[in-house]
């Protein structure tokens, strides 16, 4: 019952939230001081008297008070209406749909890679803390955390793509071989930081008392570390990696820039470019909504790793 | 014990010699390499390294050492102007909050989540697509999703430290609100302030490069780490030196900043080694 309760606080956050997040989408494209008609005529390249133009915003409704347009904006995104894009006159949510399993593909592969590589070796370096393995991993990961990402995907594309031959330059599908390289390049710089908080979480455990009491009554130190430190850790490692998909997200941007991977971020940074207000829009509500939705289900599998969080009592 | 924190004292003397000699290289940029960075010359297009350019030239035949420095001074000098505002704003704002309470703190921390229910890329992305480009708008995005930070951690440790025995006695010494906060609140939370605004500088170089990269930015001609970078991108195969001397510049200056905000965290917060 509580956890329903809490559960129903949860998504009542959820949509203030989110329509929090519309008005403040709806509002900056405001702000941009540039409209469908505007676009119209500066793509087309004709000019329209005062007149025409008048004519043309009450035909769009662009004469109402904002409000009033927020509303009728409101109404049309929650019946699944994104708008038409200003370049290609296409409707917006329906080239959202087909980009956007791209995006996940890249998103899920680069998460993937990065809990496969920075688990272990987070684990192994707070294992041998102080270690030569130890220093390595902390060079190669501070090594990692200083590339920018896009210089990163430059010499990875080099290297692998141009030099090696072994992945496609550009991704001309979205199969797993040309998501390849895209994902490492967020991986990697992912990782890094990843790395690095999984061996201070695990470390933090290795320094509890419980860990001698352990010891002391014969226990394995293998036993100690699978059965009670990875298990006490658990819960801050799944919000630490929440945390990093949420960077994620963004980052996608500009590593599907690079690779010219057709996912949504790409569709948001062209149409930033070309001032195509309703994708940015739309670009921005769908990472809101992603976002709020990978936080949600953290907070579930958090509650289910840790007993401490279930029962509502002390969190650390 | 000793023995270690003075080695950590060294190590912080060493890198902000580093740190100030970089800055006074890239700010007295002329002094160094005569060239003007913007400067087109046709007879020296895509020299590669050596002779009269130590660093090359680019396709318009641009030196690249004295585009690299000057770049140097937008991306270096636009980041820590970036993390002196969030760290200013979001402390002060978290000070506030912590100690007054009330309408105003539900307001202000209401605001802070929304800013942060925002992955920070996307917010800058809306940002700079509703403002345009330009090195101080790509500034002003950033900056309105990092604020959150240092209002959280602001406001939690006030809150900590409200009802501490110190602050009770500078209140019956007759202590008004902006001199306890300023005089005794401040100095108590300005250490894991400054660590974060120190590790925050290298990040927050990264994503201003990435954002000039993506020219929402600062704006080409203009000599700046990422744009420099994206200008180069197809060159890197056959003129490699033209992307390998920004992304040189921005690797070793993020490297600095980083080693930096390590070594600060070592000296003020033992701890969390």
């Amino acid at each position: 019952m509580a956890l329903l309760r809490r559960m129903g606080g949860r998504l009542l956050q959820l949509v203030l939230l989110l329509a929090a997040a519309s008005v403040l989408s709806f509002w900056l494209m405001q702000l941009a001081g540039s409209d469908a008609v505007q676009q119209q005529m500066e793509a087309t390249g004709t000019v329209l008297s005062q007149q025409a133009l008048d004519a043309a915003r009450a035909e769009l409704g662009l004469d109402r008070p904002v409000w009033v347009q927020y509303l009728s904006w409101l109404g049309g995104v929650l019946q699944g209406d994104l708008g038409t894009s200003y370049l290609s006159g296409q409707p917006v949510a329906a080239t959202f749909a087909a980009r956007l399993p791209a995006t996940l593909l890249l998103a899920g592969l680069a998460l993937a890679m990065t809990v496969a590589v920075s688990l272990p070796l987070g684990i192994l370096a707070a294992v041998y803390h102080g270690r030569p393995v130890d220093w390595l991993l902390r060079a190669a990961g501070f090594v990692g955390g200083s590339l920018p990402g896009f210089f990163l995907a430059l010499l990875l594309m080099d290297l692998f793509a141009i030099r090696l031959r072994l992945f496609p330059v550009i991704a001309a599908d979205t199969s797993l071989k040309s998501a390849f390289l895209p994902a490492l390049t967020l991986a990697i710089a992912m990782s890094a930081k990843y790395l690095r908080q999984v061996r201070a979480a695990v470390l933090e455990q290795l320094s509890q008392p419980y860990l001698q009491g352990a010891a002391a009554r014969g226990v394995p130190f293998r036993v100690t570390l699978w059965a009670s430190v990875l298990r006490s850790a658990a819960a801050t490692l799944v919000t630490l990696l929440a945390l990093s998909a949420g960077s994620l997200l963004g980052g996608t941007a500009i590593v599907e820039s690079i690779f010219l991977w057709d996912g949504v971020g790409k569709l948001a940074v062209d149409a930033i470019n070309m001032r195509d207000y309703p994708v940015i829009q739309a670009y921005v509500l769908w990472m809101v909504l992603l976002y709020a939705l990978l936080n949600l289900v953290t907070d579930l599998i958090c509650r289910r790793l840790d007993p401490r969080i279930r029962l509502g009592g002390q969190t650390r | 014990m000793k023995q270690h924190l003075s080695g950590v004292r060294l190590r912080l003397a060493v890198l902000l010699a580093v740190t100030l000699l970089l800055l006074l290289a890239v700010a007295c940029a002329r002094m160094i390499c005569p060239f003007d960075p913007d400067a087109h010359n046709y007879a020296a297009v895509l020299q590669p390294p050596g002779g009269a350019h130590p660093l090359g030239t680019d396709r318009y035949g641009r030196d690249l050492l004295a585009r690299v420095l000057a770049g140097g001074q937008v991306s270096i000098f636009s980041a820590l102007a970036l993390v002196g505002i969030t760290t200013l704003a979001g402390t002060a704002a978290g000070l506030l909050c912590g100690w007054f309470g009330g309408a105003a703190d539900t307001a202000l921390m209401r605001l802070a989540d929304l800013c942060l229910a925002f992955p920070g890329l996307v917010l800058a992305l809306a940002l700079t697509a509703a403002l345009g480009g330009g090195t101080f708008h790509a500034v002003l995005a950033l900056a309105v999703a990092g604020w959150p930070k240092y209002a959280r951690l602001a406001r939690t440790r006030t809150l900590a430290l409200r009802d501490a025995p110190f602050v009770d006695a500078a209140r019956m010494a007759g202590g008004g609100s902006v001199q306890i906060l300023s005089r005794h609140l401040l100095p108590n939370l300005l250490g894991p302030v400054l660590v974060t605004a120190a590790l925050d500088v290298g990040t927050m170089m990264m994503e201003l490069a990435g954002l000039s990269f993506l020219g929402l930015g600062a704006q080409p001609p203009a000599a700046e780490w990422g744009s420099m970078m994206s200008d180069g991108r197809s060159m890197l195969q056959s003129y490699p030196w033209v992307v390998l001397a920004p992304g040189g510049a921005i690797f070793v200056t993020v490297s600095l900043f980083h080693l930096l905000g390590d070594t600060l965290r070592d000296l003020l917060d033992p701890g969390s080694r």
